[in-house]
């Protein structure tokens, strides 16, 4: 078995607001292997940035993490003084971000950006900085990186803007690069180039990442574990094969259902009734109760809790805690 | 970049134009010319005197007269003084120039730090002051402002002498010009520069590791100060002719208080000189501070 | 997945009520459905507005202000421009009266007759008139002058972004050029030199403009010439940033009139850009009138703006310091309430503020 890169344990993240206290994540636990790609998959408001955010400790004004623990490579994280959480960030851990329109500083060259990392945690000089900018621009499929280097982010394309924040990212060689959405906020062609980018590298330099997106595509074709997530709790975590094909929450259900694929291209697709929950006023119960098409009174009650479903795989539903009953009544029957 | 400057350049050339044109047409419409007012004078010494200042001309060829003058850097002569207006000018702005240069300094320095002060310690108890301060001294009149610095530090305590003809005192003077702009500067700072706190981009910078204090003054600073730009200028502008009413008050014989004496007088030449003066710079400064900005904001083209 | 903290296999270990995994009906399910309850933009606003303590402070003080000068003259006996008068003689002992003082003769005439006049709240000044009436008077001046300057730069304002906006290429730049050149002018000797043409031209004119009083007239035309233009181009981005929405297009495509759009549709858009720099218009025109009272170009004697009273006072300031204050006070009040309910306004306003 591969050793443990990184462990998150029961956490908890809230964002302290005038209305009351968010819970935008609320207990959720995995870990991640070496060299392996996990999936995080949910809608907005799921819960899933701000995961990945409290791993890098980038949440905005008014989020904290309240409970749980970040263990990296063994050692909490969220007990790191500052200049140790600034070593992890960007050099053991990185991200990328949705949006590369606005996640490049305006008034900075690329070149300036790219280096800026890299002077921060190796010790190159400037000039050996500048260098390996250019190596990495290569490395991600920038084209004349050297005159790239003197441009202002403007003067790029979104795909290419992305490129170059994932150079940034693996500028220093980080053991993870949490990728938070990379391809929302491209053209479905530039999509399918940069994941496919991130692959080959993922491949060549053999980091970890944590793919958080909402595209079961993406998931599909990437990742090897998965969580699905629902208003900051997990419902269902596993191999990617075990979720697709044997789901067994009903909210994942109901996403798969709603993808349009070549199989079914004759029906009708279905949706998932209802919106997201408002994470202000939580239910007692299931958080996706309400939209359930299958929902029970004591889902209405009780949170489920985590079972094991099958090997490597977990689900929090308590469709499965009755399914598990009438088995055991039929075996106790017999 | 040229044709931008060639541009901005040629709408200030012609802005300078209309306001010699408001200037002189306006002040033509005055009823009553600068000699009416001594009535001792006979009326031949006054169409000698009238002559001399060419106000028995047509007002179109008048209007040439001087245009002609000012490219030949003459502003004419005082009909009060009879002192050289071009000189005159200059010497009260070196005065008006040092208080305003201090002050400018100070409001642009101070609002900068306060502003970004403001900002990092929101909703502390820092912030609150600050916010309180610069939104209350924004609410005082200037001439209210000065008169109360002179009445309690000069007359009350006697800390300031400002009357004095050879001792030049610019403390008060100084606080009273840069209170405004400082506490504008820092309510502008401490808006954007929340704006700029916001952005992605800072996220970006703090997720590759950089600390706190280079994510604020590299990432952040720069971005905030935009918009700190574009009032920045045209406030250098106005600060450096002299505020009128503070100059006026303590006494200092600066190009504000002159151009005041030069309503009250009639002195047409003084009025039009000063006029064009404040306006040359005024303008200038707008342009200066318009390509600053586009330095500073490189995704702003030159078109 | 391997995990440490490894969940019970066996659930059934657990005491679980059976009949709790029969369906939940619909109207059970749409009770965990807690929606946040639905409410207006504006109602938003207002209650973000009134949970600001700042802006309600504004507010009453603003609203105190304008109660004491719409009443004050009701109950005080005294005109803003009349001397004080004892038993229907002129009181020459009234000069400069302290607040809450009475002249030795209308002490004297108190004592005789035993009646209780009206006290001079402030004070009276140097020509014996009652000081207090003389800053509610002020006060309605300046404050009328800040509201309708105000009115007229948001009036021109508005049509001139908005049309030059609206009607963008070659229109769109003659327009805006105008206002480049206007906007480099040097506001304050614009005014200067205005306010003496005017204050000389209007002066030789009879009727409504010399009881309004020329200085009056000239600041509302210096404004309606000079401060319009910051409204216009605020408006003009605005809807050039709006007009691209797609609401707008289908607007069009369904063949409403550019007028029709621009009302409907485009302002009330821009409504809260246009509220908040009205508001803080109003400061700035007290502050214009204030300073051309400094110079002497303020309103016409013997009517008080709030500006030529403390510059009166400024000049008597070593004898009678308090006749500065209350001026000076009230036009930092105003101003003050004012800033600070514009700013409420904007942060209560500004929906990417929002949550």
């Amino acid at each position: 078995m591969s050793e443990k890169l990184l462990e998150v344990k029961n956490l908890h993240t809230s964002f302290f607001t005038d209305s009351g206290e968010v819970k935008a994540v609320n207990g959720v636990s995995f870990s991640l292997e070496s060299g392996k790609i996990l999936g995080i998959v949910g809608e907005s408001g799921s819960g899933k940035s701000v995961t990945a955010y409290s791993i890098m400790q980038i949440l905005a004004g008014t989020g904290k993490v309240v409970e749980g623990e970040i263990l990296y490579k063994g050692e909490n994280i969220l007990n790191y003084s500052k200049q140790q959480m600034k070593n992890f960030r960007g050099k053991k851990c990185s991200i990328i971000f949705q949006d590369p329109m606005t996640s490049l500083n305006p008034t900075f060259t690329i070149g300036n950006q790219l280096m800026e990392a890299i002077l921060l945690h190796t010790d190159r000089n400037k000039e050996e900085a500048k260098a390996r900018a250019a190596e990495m621009l290569t490395l991600v499929g920038v084209n004349e990186p050297e005159k790239r280097l003197k441009q202002y982010p403007h003067e790029l394309s979104g795909g290419m803007r992305q490129r170059v924040m994932i150079a940034m990212a693996l500028a220093c060689e980080p053991d993870i690069l949490i990728a938070d959405e990379p391809t929302t906020a491209l053209d479905v062609t530039i999509q399918a180039q940069i994941l496919e980018l991130m692959k080959d590298l993922q491949k060549q330099l053999g980091m970890a990442i944590i793919m958080v997106t909402h595209d079961l595509g993406v998931i599909a074709s990437m990742c090897d574990e998965v969580i699905v997530m629902y208003g900051g709790r997990v419902c269902e975590r596993g191999t990617a094969d075990a979720i697709f094909y044997h789901s067994s929450h009903e909210y994942t259900k109901g996403l798969i259902r709603s993808i349009p694929s070549t199989q079914n291209m004759k029906q009708k697709l279905i949706p998932i009734a209802g919106t997201p929950i408002n994470l202000l006023n939580m239910p007692k119960g299931c958080a996706f109760c309400s939209r359930c098409d299958n929902a029970m009174k004591i889902c209405l009650e009780q949170i489920p809790e985590e079972i094991w479903v099958g090997e490597d795989h977990l689900a929090s539903c308590w469709m499965n805690v009755k399914k598990q009953m009438e088995q055991e009544k039929v075996g106790a029957s017999k | 970049m040229a044709k931008y400057f060639v541009k901005r350049v040629l709408l200030a050339i012609v802005t300078i134009f209309i306001i010699t044109v408001i200037a002189f047409f306006t002040m033509n419409a005055i009823p009553g010319g600068p000699f009416n007012s001594e009535k001792a004078s006979s009326p031949q010494v006054k169409a000698a005197l009238e002559a001399r200042y060419n106000l028995d001309k047509p007002l179109l060829e008048q209007y040439v007269i001087y245009v002609q003058g000012l490219f030949h850097g003459d502003m004419g002569i005082s009909t009060k003084t009879g002192r050289d207006i071009a000189q005159t000018i200059l010497e009260s702005f070196k005065v008006s120039a040092t208080v305003g240069g201090m002050a400018a300094a100070i409001a642009i320095v101070c609002g900068i730090v306060f502003g970004s002060i403001a900002a990092l310690k929101r909703n502390t108890v820092i912030d609150r002051i600050i916010v309180f301060l610069s939104t209350l001294a924004t609410a005082v009149p200037s001439f209210v402002l000065a008169t109360i610095l002179l009445y309690v530090f000069s007359m009350k305590l006697g800390w300031f002498q400002v009357w004095s003809a050879d001792s030049h005192n610019y403390v008060l003077p100084v606080i009273a010009l840069s209170l405004y702009p400082m506490s504008y500067i820092t309510r502008l700072t401490k808006t954007s520069m929340l704006d700029a706190l916001g952005q992605d981009y800072v996220r970006t910078a703090k997720a590759k590791g950089v600390s706190q204090v280079l994510v604020i003054f590299k990432h952040a600073l720069r971005n905030a100060l935009i918009p700190v730009i574009t009032y920045v200028g045209p406030m250098i502008a106005s600060i450096l002719t002299g505020s009128m009413v503070v100059e006026s008050i303590f006494t200092l014989g600066g190009l504000g208080s002159k151009f005041v004496t030069s309503i009250t007088n009639r002195d047409y030449p003084m009025i039009m000189g000063t006029t064009i003066f404040l306006a040359v710079l005024m303008v200038g400064m707008n342009l200066i501070s318009d390509l600053v900005y586009k330095l500073v904001d490189p995704r702003i083209t030159f078109d | 997945m391997s995990d440490n903290n490894m969940p019970k296999k066996n659930p059934l270990s657990m005491q679980i009520d059976l009949s709790k995994f029969e369906k939940a009906t619909e109207e059970e399910k749409r009770q965990q459905d807690v929606m946040s309850e639905s409410s207006t933009f504006f109602k938003d606003s207002m209650k973000k507005l009134f949970k600001n303590p700042l802006a309600i402070f504004s507010i009453i003080v603003l609203v105190a202000i304008i109660l004491v000068i719409i009443f004050a003259p009701m109950v005080v006996p005294y005109g803003y421009s009349e001397i004080l008068k004892v038993n229907g003689v002129r009181d020459k002992t009234a000069m400069n009266l302290g607040p809450f003082q009475f002249s030795e003769n209308e002490q004297k005439y108190m004592a005789e007759t035993g009646i209780k006049l009206f006290p001079h709240i402030f004070g009276t000044d140097e020509l014996s008139r009652d000081y207090f009436i003389r800053v509610v008077y002020g006060t309605r001046v300046s404050l009328a002058v800040g509201f309708f300057a105000s009115i007229i730069v948001l009036i021109i304002g508005v049509l001139y972004g908005s049309i030059s906006g609206y009607a963008g290429g070659r229109i769109d730049l003659i327009m805006m050029r105008i206002v480049d050149v206007i906007y480099s002018l040097p506001d304050m000797l614009v005014i200067i030199l205005l306010s003496v043409v005017l204050k000389e031209v209007l002066n030789d004119s009879n009727g409504i403009i010399a009881k309004l009083g020329t200085n009056m007239v000239s600041i509302f035309i210096v404004f309606g010439l000079l401060y319009w233009v910051g409204m216009a181009r605020l408006v003009r981005g605005q809807i050039l940033s709006v007009k691209e929405n797609e609401y707008v297009l289908a607007a069009k495509s369904i063949g409403a009139k550019p007028g029709r759009i621009i009302w409907k549709h485009i302002l009330p858009n821009c409504l809260s850009v246009i509220i908040i720099t009205t508001a803080l218009q109003i400061p700035s025109a007290i502050f214009t009138e204030s300073f051309l009272s400094f110079i002497g170009l303020g309103v016409a004697a013997p009517m008080p703006s709030l500006g030529s009273l403390a510059n009166t006072a400024r000049e008597g300031i070593q004898s009678y310091p308090y006749k500065l204050f209350f001026p000076a006070l009230t036009i930092c009040l105003i101003v003050l309430a004012l800033n600070l309910l514009g700013d409420g306004l904007r942060d209560a306003l500004d929906p990417k503020l929002k949550k």
